[in-house]
């Protein structure tokens, strides 16, 4: 049984992203106890699924490094992963939760030592890298995963690869009949970081997502340009490996669009920008980026890095919703539309088309067990009654890292508050 | 004070024990390490070997210990004994992780792991557990340095936490730009209309809260300490001097329009129907008190065609005016064309705009003002003409692509953000040596091109009186991850001064600028470190009896933690200090050092290695990687089992601001064939956490050559490679190359010296 040590003055962090991590950190590196509940085996959301960041072209393994050494140094924080909230009763200063943990099939014992990921034969879909490769059904899901710990996946378990696993482990690390469990804590105050999903390409469906291989989302294409990733970096289209040297952007794809999101996601635009920097770095001048959108959002000082792109002669900008993709006969796909400066038509082929989807909050449609408020697009809105549960990051709005890591602080401070009137309370 | 009793543990997990001969390495640390007690075992990370050093700690009386297993960065739950000196031989990614299993490779990897082992041993023999900095300030009030929405903010949240607040305004009245707003920008749904401007309550509830203090027209006169312990000097309308005992400092000084004089073309000034957006929200103020709709201000006559500007002297590339998008303004002109439509739908109301920005449910806000009949006209504005009660605006339509131009009874300027950001600290200290080059050249560069403004905080440190500025004057920070990273240890910026910002994110930054200055009076308290090294309790001590008063320490310590006193001495402040080490590699005559890192914690370990002579070819490399992106980069290397040279010895460094030329010579003087140091990216996009130390280091390293040439010896043999975390593949082969070409020199002259 997982045990965990949780008061009315403990502050429970739903989600492990930059904004959960950041909101567990700040809370505990003020004194506070926390529970930190991440349902991926490893910590860092999304933002480690990146290339590298906005403005600076940095790598977000950078931060997530210093993150983790925060957390490991910082014996406040308990983390559970593979684990999920399936209850919140009671009230502000006195919730009781449950949490559903689901099997690793490995325990503590594991060193990472790779014998196990060595010996099994199965292959599964790499969900790190959007399913764009496959993984031993014994993994790591990344060279930074924290916990630094393996993963039997549950397709193997039952099978005799699930069985050549536990022979490779000279550490009784393999536990195969380890079982679903829930386990209930207390808490004072609840943090709900659950960050966003990309938007489903497929309902844009004039765009042929999933219908052309070389139709793919903005943040497959930040796999596709990791080193780490399964093309090793190399930005090659999907339909026949093909150097994808002319590429287009197609910016609100499903965004600003009362038929699929509402709102704009902020940081489309930037990361569009910021791509095109991926193309120029694989292909030099050979490289070629048109950018389709309606408004560059690149706001603030962000304005900078927008004026420094569009002085790249290789980066092409057009006014225009792209109409619709169609595709040739060799595999390219063709955005047709009216450059709306100027109004003419075009009817242009790429080798590849990244869609700049949009951010919809990972809690729309989530049934979280307590009353919180959220808005029609699917944010957490602050409850003017100021319940015990606080949003933080990109369950509250559409943020780039940078504004998601400043509404976690925030939020921390929010959770803080209550614990502190539970302590004077208490004292 | 407790015996020293040394320990060293081998691990045999991992293949370690198959690939290693573990009872050499066993020799190596009770030889060379002469450790007191050293131990095997086969799976040192288990339950089992965890209590096994545990019992050694309690009943053996073991208080410092070499771990040789794996990485430091991992396994860091199980070895966790925070009551002694702890150091780890990096015997699995360091050594059998990145070196072939074959038998021609037996021989150099075992020296690798021996090497690694005395090292470890050296290192935690010059270590000590440290005790926590003993200077610590316990106040817990905080200091609010503006009273508009992101300092009201700053101060209620904080009190809602417990805490006091001062909180200190300049001008007579709390609100701030809010207070002059007739509305302000919809934060809720449905995102239609503009609400009410929230001061009256803010203020109201800043009134009746007993944790906060207020000054009225007052303002700073003085800041001396550190976090926990900031003295203060507020000077009050009468002239007085207040004082307060401040534990953390929050500085929401906010912002000023750009000076819409600055752009003659747009006629403002020329005509009173010219206004910024502030003039706008006054008349439109004006116009509700007196229930009357907006009207011209040129005869009174109410207003029946508007003319909104978008981007007015900003994001200009020319760099004239403002290059930055100062983020608010398209929704603040959306605000103001609904206080027309929403009084009288018939008024025409023009946005003329280059890229409209209105993020996140700014969205419907938008659509909302097309709805209400509001016209977005993608446009450049070129001049606005005065013609009788009414303007000429010219534009290029961008969609046409043709000159055109409109009439309007009132013409908007959305002219953005200056940030309130006091004296840019670094273009001052800048100042005297431009001046004196520029004696020296041609044409003398105009310095500080106006007046100096006056200083908010007026800090009475070393390195200046106010915040450092980042790009275009504002108070950011500069990490992506990391936005409340500050260079003044305890004083946090927040709002528009930090950042071009609407007033839902001022009060957000405001919230989450109190959160980190309420974490430092507490942690300054405790004795522990600041970001990024959180709760770390070395600190910095300093032999003054040896100290020369050279000043490097004062000049170059990133975060103006050191100052000087009155005989000239440095004056360390440990609470404002963040441990990165930048003054012990500053120091020459090194007498600045950490408990648990030092110049001799790592001096101790280049000895340690084992160096060949002459006759050998094997040649030895000292790495100093720093422990922020290269060690990981080092270590995913040999996740991935990418092989690297033998013959190279990897010693992670807090910074390469750290790192003391000592080290360097040490090396090359003890026989080491080369040194390579590895560190963060510097320069405009730096990557550093400390700022300037990846910067210093490679400065001060760019002076060895001279020391090289002395010693007569290539001046290759010291490299400095720029890493960044992910070059975990490329980084083994970059090593080789290093190592390839070191191999191609004849060996160090020094060995066996």
């Amino acid at each position: 049984m997982t045990s965990v040590v949780a008061t009315n003055q403990t502050i429970l962090v739903v989600g492990g992203g930059i904004s959960g991590m950041t909101a567990a950190l700040e809370a505990a590196e003020t004194g506070k106890q926390v529970v930190l509940v991440e349902k991926n085996p490893y910590l860092g959301g999304r933002t480690v699924q990146l290339y590298r960041y906005f403005p600076k072209m940095c790598h977000p393994t950078c931060g997530l490094e210093i993150n983790l050494r925060r957390l490991k140094a910082n014996p406040r924080i308990q983390v559970l992963t593979m684990a999920e909230v399936t209850g919140i009763s009671g009230d502000k200063g006195a919730y009781s939760v449950s949490v559903k943990l689901k099997p690793r099939y490995v325990n503590d014992n594991c060193t990472a030592c790779g014998e196990c990921g060595k010996a099994v034969k199965t292959e599964i879909d790499d969900a790190f890298n959007y399913n764009l490769g496959k993984i031993k059904a014994a993994y790591l899901p990344s060279s930074m995963a924290y916990p630094q710990r393996y993963v039997i996946d549950a397709a193997i378990v039952g099978t005799s690869d699930g069985e050549v696993a536990k022979a490779a482990c000279k550490y009784n690390a393999v536990e195969l009949d380890m079982q679903e469990e829930v386990v209930t804590l207390n808490a004072g105050a609840i943090v709900w970081a659950t960050g966003w999903q990309p938007y489903d390409a497929t309902k844009i469906v004039y765009y042929g997502y999933g219908r052309f291989p070389n139709v793919i989302s903005n943040v497959e294409f930040e796999r596709l340009a990791d080193p780490h990733g399964p093309t090793g970096g190399k930005i090659l289209r999907p339909s026949d490996g093909k150097e994808a040297k002319n590429v287009a952007f197609i910016q609100c794809a499903g965004s600003r669009d009362e038929n699929h999101l509402r709102h704009c996601s902020r940081f489309c635009c930037m990361a569009s920008l910021k791509q095109t920097h991926y193309v120029q770095e694989a292909f030099g001048d050979a490289g070629k980026s048109t950018i389709y959108y309606i408004d560059i959002r690149a706001i603030d000082r962000f304005e900078d890095f927008y004026q420094n792109v569009k002085s790249n002669p290789n980066v092409n900008f057009v006014k225009s919703k792209v109409a619709r993709i169609t595709e040739d006969k060799e595999g390219n796909p063709i955005c047709n539309g009216v450059n709306v400066e100027g109004y003419k038509r075009y009817a242009t082929a790429h080798d590849l088309v990244v869609l700049a989807v949009g951010m919809e909050p990972s809690v729309k449609g989530m049934d979280i067990p307590a009353e919180v408020m959220s808005d029609s697009s699917g944010f957490i809105m602050a409850d003017p009654a100021n319940a015990g549960i606080f949003g933080a990051g990109c369950a509250t709005n559409a943020l780039d890292v940078n504004r998601a890591v400043q509404s976690a602080t925030a939020a921390a401070l929010r959770a803080i508050q209550v614990v502190n009137k539970v302590a004077r309370a208490e004292a | 004070m407790a015996e020293t009793k040394t320990a060293a543990y081998i691990c045999k997990g991992c293949e370690i024990g198959t690939r290693l001969d573990t009872a050499a390495l066993v020799k190596a640390a009770t030889k060379s390490g002469k450790m007191n007690l050293v131990r095997e075992h086969d799976f040192l990370c288990s339950a089992e070997g965890v209590a096994m050093i545990k019992n050694d700690i309690d009943n053996e009386g073991v208080t410092h210990a070499a771990l040789c297993a794996c990485s430091r960065r991992a396994k860091t739950e199980a070895f966790n004994f925070p009551t002694i000196a702890m150091s780890r031989g990096n015997l699995r990614e360091g050594v059998i992780w990145i070196r072939p299993d074959t038998d021609e490779a037996r021989e150099t990897t075992q020296e690798m792991a021996e090497d690694y082992v005395r090292m470890a041993c050296a290192e935690v023999k010059a270590m000590t557990v440290p005790p926590g900095n003993q200077k610590t300030g316990s106040v817990k009030t905080l200091l609010v340095v503006g009273g508009g929405m992101s300092g009201m903010t700053s101060a209620l949240e904080s009190s809602k936490a417990g805490y006091k607040v001062v909180l200190v305004e300049k001008s007579g009245a709390l609100g701030g730009w809010a207070a002059k707003l007739h509305k302000r920008v919809p934060t809720r749904e449905p995102f239609k209309a503009p609400e009410d401007n929230g001061v009256a309550d803010m203020a109201a509830r800043i009134e009746a809260d007993s944790n906060i203090k207020v000054y009225l027209n007052a303002t700073i006169a003085k800041t001396d300490g550190a976090p926990g312990r900031f003295k203060v000097e507020i000077a009050v309308e009468s002239g007085a001097i207040a004082q307060e005992d401040i534990g953390a400092i929050i500085q929401a000084t906010g912002f000023t329009l750009y000076d819409a004089n600055k752009l003659p073309e747009f006629a403002y000034g020329k005509t009173p129907n010219v206004v910024d957006q502030a003039g706008l929200e006054a008349l439109a103020k004006a116009a509700a008190a007196e229930g009357k709709p907006i009207c011209r201000p040129s005869d009174g006559q109410p207003v029946k065609s508007v003319v909104f500007v978008q981007c007015v002297g900003q994001r200009d590339a020319s760099g004239t005016h403002l290059q930055y998008c100062s983020g608010f303004c398209c929704n603040t002109s959306i605000k103001q064309a609904m206080y027309f439509k929403d009084s009288n739908p018939d008024i025409d109301t023009v946005v003329l705009f280059t890229d409209l920005r209105t993020p996140g449910n700014g969205e419907d806000f938008y659509r909302a003002a097309q709805n209400k009949g509001v016209i977005f006209s993608k446009g450049v504005v070129s001049q606005v003409t005065p013609n009788g009660n009414s303007c000429t605006v010219k534009f290029k339509d961008l969609i046409l692509n043709e000159d055109t131009e409109a009439q309007a009874d009132l013409v908007v300027l959305a002219t953005g953000m200056v940030p309130v950001s006091g004296v840019n600290i670094d273009a001052v200290a800048a100042a005297p040596a431009e001046a004196e080059a520029a004696v020296e050249g041609e044409a003398p560069k105009e310095v500080i091109a106006t007046i100096a403004p006056e200083s908010i905080l007026n800090l009475t440190y070393r390195q200046g009186p106010d915040m450092p500025q980042f790009k275009h004057g504002f108070t950011d920070s500069h990490f992506i991850c990391f936005p409340y990273e500050t260079r003044r240890t305890g004083i946090y910026t927040a709002g528009p001064v930090r950042r071009p910002m609407d007033i839902l994110q001022a009060q957000e930054d405001a919230t989450g600028a109190a959160m980190k200055a309420i974490q430092a009076m507490e942690n300054a308290g405790l004795g522990k470190a600041a970001h990024p090294r959180a709760g770390d309790l070395s600190f910095p001590t300093v032999r003054l009896e040896g100290c020369t008063q050279c000043k490097r320490c004062t000049v170059e310590c990133p975060f103006g933690a050191i100052d000087e006193d009155e005989k000239r001495f440095p004056l360390f402040n440990e609470s404002r200090c963040r441990r990165c080490g930048t003054c012990m590699g500053a120091c020459p005559v090194r007498v600045i050092s950490f408990e648990n890192y030092s110049v001799n914690t790592v001096g101790a370990q280049i000895k340690a290695v084992d160096v060949p002579d002459e006759f050998s070819q094997k040649p030895r490399i000292l790495i100093l990687a720093c422990e922020n992106d290269a060690y990981p980069a080092l270590d995913m290397a040999g996740m991935n089992r990418h092989d690297y040279d033998p013959y190279v010895r990897v010693i992670p460094i807090r910074c390469l601001g750290s790192v003391n030329t000592i080290w360097i010579t040490d090396a090359l003087n003890g026989g080491y064939d080369g040194v390579m140091l590895m560190g963060c990216k510097h320069g405009e996009d730096y990557q550093c956490h400390f700022v300037k130390g990846s910067e210093l280091g490679r400065y001060r390293m760019s002076k060895v050559g001279d020391t090289l040439k002395g010693m007569n010896l290539e001046t290759d043999r010291v490299r400095d490679l720029e890493v960044a975390i992910t070059d975990m593949a490329t980084l083994p082969q970059k090593i080789n190359e290093y190592a390839a070409l070191i191999k191609s020199f004849p060996p160090s002259p020094f060995k066996g010296f």
